[in-house]
C-alpha cells in the first residue's frame, strides 16, 4: 500500500493532463476530462479521510454542495468574486466538518459513516427546499469566475472547455502535490499510525480523535473546492451536487482505484466518470453492469484497482 | 522515591474480579517483572496502567501525579510508552516508518506546514528519521529499515515495538513479553538491550515466561495468581517462596493432568 514516490506521482498526473488532449478527436473530450478532474480532486481529500487515516464518510458530497451554493449565493447577496466565494465555502465547510465531525470522532466504530450520511442528507434537503434562496430542485445560476477574460487579455486564448480543462487539470495537481506532502509528514505519519493500529498509536502519544477531526476537516475543505469547481464551469447548479448518490458515487471512485493510492484513486475517478457514457452501449443494462464491475474489482481485487495491479507486476518481476 | 507508584488497582470483567488490589511501585533505572500463570492477569494489570483499560478501583502515579484513567496519548507526553503482547505493529508501514512514528511526540508541528512541506516540517521528519535508524540499529533492525513491516519475523517485529517505544524517549517502559518468540541469541540480545536501558535511568516493568530471563535481569519481582499478588521480592526470595511454587507448580500439575488424560 506504499505511495511510489511524490514526485514520480505528480510527473505522472501532470504529464497525463498536459499530453492527453493531443488525443482528443473533438472539444467534449476537454469537458469530460475537466469533470475527471473534478472528481478526482475531491477523492484526493477522500484519500486522506480513507486511505491516510482508514475513515469512511458517506456524506462528502454535502461539503461538496456547499461549495458550490457558495459560489451560486455568495457572490449574489454578499457581493463576493466568484473565487473568494470559493475560499468562503472551503472555509464553511472546514468550520462544519469540525462541529460535526468533533463529538462523532471521539467515538469508535462506524458512526462517522453513519453520522456523515444524515449530514449529507441534511445539506441536500436544506438546497432543495429553501426554494426561495436556492432556487430549489431546479437549481440557480452560478456567475462567470472571470479568469479566461484576463487570460485572453494578456494573450492567452482558450475555449471555455480547454480553459476549465487546465484549470481544474492544476487544481487537482496542487491537491496532490499538497495530499502526498502530508503523507510523507509527522501529520501523514500519525494518520496511517492510527489507521494501522489505534492503540499502538495512543501509546506512542498520537491524539487520535484529533487527528482523525484532522483528515476529516482536509477531506471536507477538498470536496468543497471540488463542488465549487463543478459550479462555476457549469455556470449553473441543482441540488444533486449534495445528493446521497454524489456521496456514494466518490467514495466507490477512491475504493475501486484504491484508497491506498493517489493515482489509483484518481484513476477510479476517472473510470466511473467515463464508464457511464462507455457503458451506454448496454442501454438499459448500463447500470446493472456498473454496479457488475465494481462487484468484480471489489471481490478480485481487494485494495483496489491500481495498487493490485502494481502487486501482481512486482510479484513476476521479482 | 519512587517514579511509577500502583496502589490497589483492579477491574472486573462482567462480574468477574479480573485484577484485584495490586500494589507494587518501581524506582528510576529498575527494572520490575510481573509473573503468574497464564490468565493471572498481567496484561490486564498493564493494560490499566498504560490507560487501555480504565481502572474500577485504585490509583497509578506517575513522578507523584496522578494518572489513573488518563488516556494512553496523555501518558505517553508524560513519558510513559509500552509494547504489545499480541503485536500493534503498523503493517503498511516500512520498517524504518513505523520507528519513525514513535517520534510523534518530538515531531508534530502544523499541519499547515505539513501540507505545504515547509522546512520546519522536513526538519522535524529529518530528525526523527536519524533518530529512528539509530533506534533500529540499535536493536538490530537497521538493515531491514526499508522492508515492509509485515514481512518481518515475529522476533523481529518484537524489536521493532521496542524500537518504537524508545523513539518516546520514555521513563517508564512497560514490556509485554519481549521475548515471546525469540530464539536463544534473540532472548540475549534483548536481555542486553533490556539492561542497558534500564542503566541510562529507565524504569521497565517486564511480563515475560521466560524465567531464566526475568530472574536474570528483574530487581525485583511481583507475582500475580488469580488477579491478586501472591508475592512480591527481590529473584532470589521469589524462587524459594512456596506460594509462588505452588501456584506455578499447581498450574504444571494440571497441564500434566490434562496431557495424560
Amino acid at each position: 500500500m506504499r505511495l511510489s514516490s511524490k514526485a514520480t506521482t505528480l510527473l505522472i498526473l501532470a504529464a497525463v493532463i498536459a499530453i492527453a488532449p493531443v488525443f482528443f478527436p473533438s472539444s467534449y473530450y476537454f469537458r469530460v476530462g475537466s469533470l475527471i478532474f473534478v472528481n478526482g480532486l475531491a477523492v484526493t481529500g477522500l484519500v486522506i479521510l480513507i486511505g491516510y487515516a482508514g475513515q469512511i464518510s458517506l456524506g462528502h458530497a454535502g461539503f461538496a454542495g456547499i461549495g458550490a451554493y457558495a459560489c451560486a449565493l455568495a457572490p449574489v447577496h454578499l457581493g463576493l468574486h466568484p473565487a473568494l466565494a470559493a475560499v468562503l465555502g472551503a472555509a464553511l465547510s472546514a468550520a462544519i466538518a469540525f462541529l460535526v465531525g468533533r463529538p462523532i470522532l471521539r467515538l469508535k466504530g462506524y458512526y462517522l459513516a453513519v453520522a456523515s450520511l444524515g449530514f449529507g442528507i441534511l445539506v441536500s434537503m436544506v438546497l432543495s427546499n429553501e426554494a426561495q434562496l436556492t432556487g430549489g430542485p431546479d437549481g440557480m445560476a452560478v456567475p462567470e469566475l472571470g479568469l479566461r477574460a484576463v487570460l485572453k487579455a494578456i494573450g492567452i486564448d482558450l475555449s471555455n472547455t480547454e480553459f476549465w480543462y487546465a484549470f481544474s487539470g492544476l487544481v487537482l495537481v496542487i491537491g496532490a502535490w499538497l495530499a502526498l506532502n502530508l503523507y510523507h509528514s509527522p501529520t501523514g505519519r500519525a494518520l496511517r499510525a492510527l489507521h494501522g493500529s489505534e492503540v499502538a498509536a495512543r501509546t506512542v502519544g498520537v491524539d487520535v480523535a484529533h487527528y482523525k477531526l484532522v483528515a476529516f476537516v482536509l477531506s471536507a475543505v477538498y470536496a468543497s473546492v471540488s463542488g465549487s469547481l463543478l459550479a462555476l464551469q457549469n455556470k449553473f447548479i441543482t441540488p444533486d451536487v449534495a445528493g446521497f448518490m454524489h456521496s456514494i458515487e466518490m467514495v466507490t471512485m477512491a475504493v475501486l482505484g484504491g484508497a491506498g493510492s493517489m493515482l489509483g484513486a484518481i484513476l477510479g475517478a476517472a473510470i466511473l466518470t467515463t464508464l457511464p457514457q462507455v457503458l451506454t452501449v448496454f442501454q438499459e443494462y448500463e447500470q446493472l453492469m456498473l454496479g457488475l464491475v465494481m462487484m468484480l474489482v471489489m471481490i478480485f481485487m481487494r485494495e483496489g484497482l491500481l495498487p493490485s495491479i502494481a502487486r501482481r507486476i512486482r510479484g513476476r518481476a521479482e | 522515591m519512587s517514579l511509577l507508584q500502583i496502589e490497589g488497582l483492579g477491574i472486573d470483567f462482567g462480574g468477574v474480579r479480573a485484577v484485584n488490589d495490586v500494589g507494587f511501585s518501581l524506582k528510576p533505572g529498575e527494572i520490575v517483572s510481573v509473573i503468574g500463570p497464564n490468565g493471572a492477569g498481567k496484561t490486564t494489570l498493564f493494560n490499566m496502567i498504560s490507560g487501555v483499560y480504565a481502572p474500577a478501583r485504585g490509583r497509578v502515579a506517575l513522578d507523584g501525579e496522578d494518572v489513573t484513567r488518563m488516556p494512553p496519548h496523555q501518558l505517553a507526553r508524560r513519558g510513559l510508552s509500552r509494547t504489545f503482547q499480541n503485536l500493534q505493529i503498523f503493517q503498511s508501514m516500512s520498517v524504518l516508518e513505523n520507528a519513525v512514528a514513535g517520534h510523534h511526540l518530538h515531531e508534530r508541528g502544523s499541519v499547515f506546514a505539513d501540507l505545504f512541506s515547509l522546512p520546519a516540517a522536513r526538519r522535524r521528519s529529518r530528525a526523527s528519521e536519524e533518530s529512528a535508524r539509530a533506534l533500529l540499529d540499535r536493536v538490530g533492525l537497521g538493515r531491514a529499515a526499508e522492508q515492509e513491516a509485515g514481512s518481518l519475523s515475529y522476533g523481529a517485529l518484537k524489536r521493532l515495538e521496542i524500537a518504537r517505544a524508545l523513539a518516546l524517549k520514555p521513563r517508564v517502559l512497560l514490556l509485554d513479553e519481549p521475548a515471546a518468540g525469540c530464539n536463544a541469541v534473540e532472548t540475549e540480545e534483548i536481555d542486553h538491550l533490556i539492561a542497558k536501558v534500564a542503566a541510562e535511568g529507565v524504569s521497565i516493568l517486564l511480563v515475560e515466561h521466560d524465567m531464566k530471563m526475568v530472574m536474570r535481569i528483574s530487581n525485583h519481582i511481583v507475582v500475580l495468581d488469580h488477579g491478586e499478588k501472591i508475592a512480591e521480592g527481590e529473584p532470589a526470595s521469589i524462587a524459594r517462596d512456596p506460594r509462588v511454587i505452588e501456584a506455578y507448580l499447581g498450574a504444571q500439575a494440571a497441564e500434566a493432568q490434562n496431557a495424560d488424560g
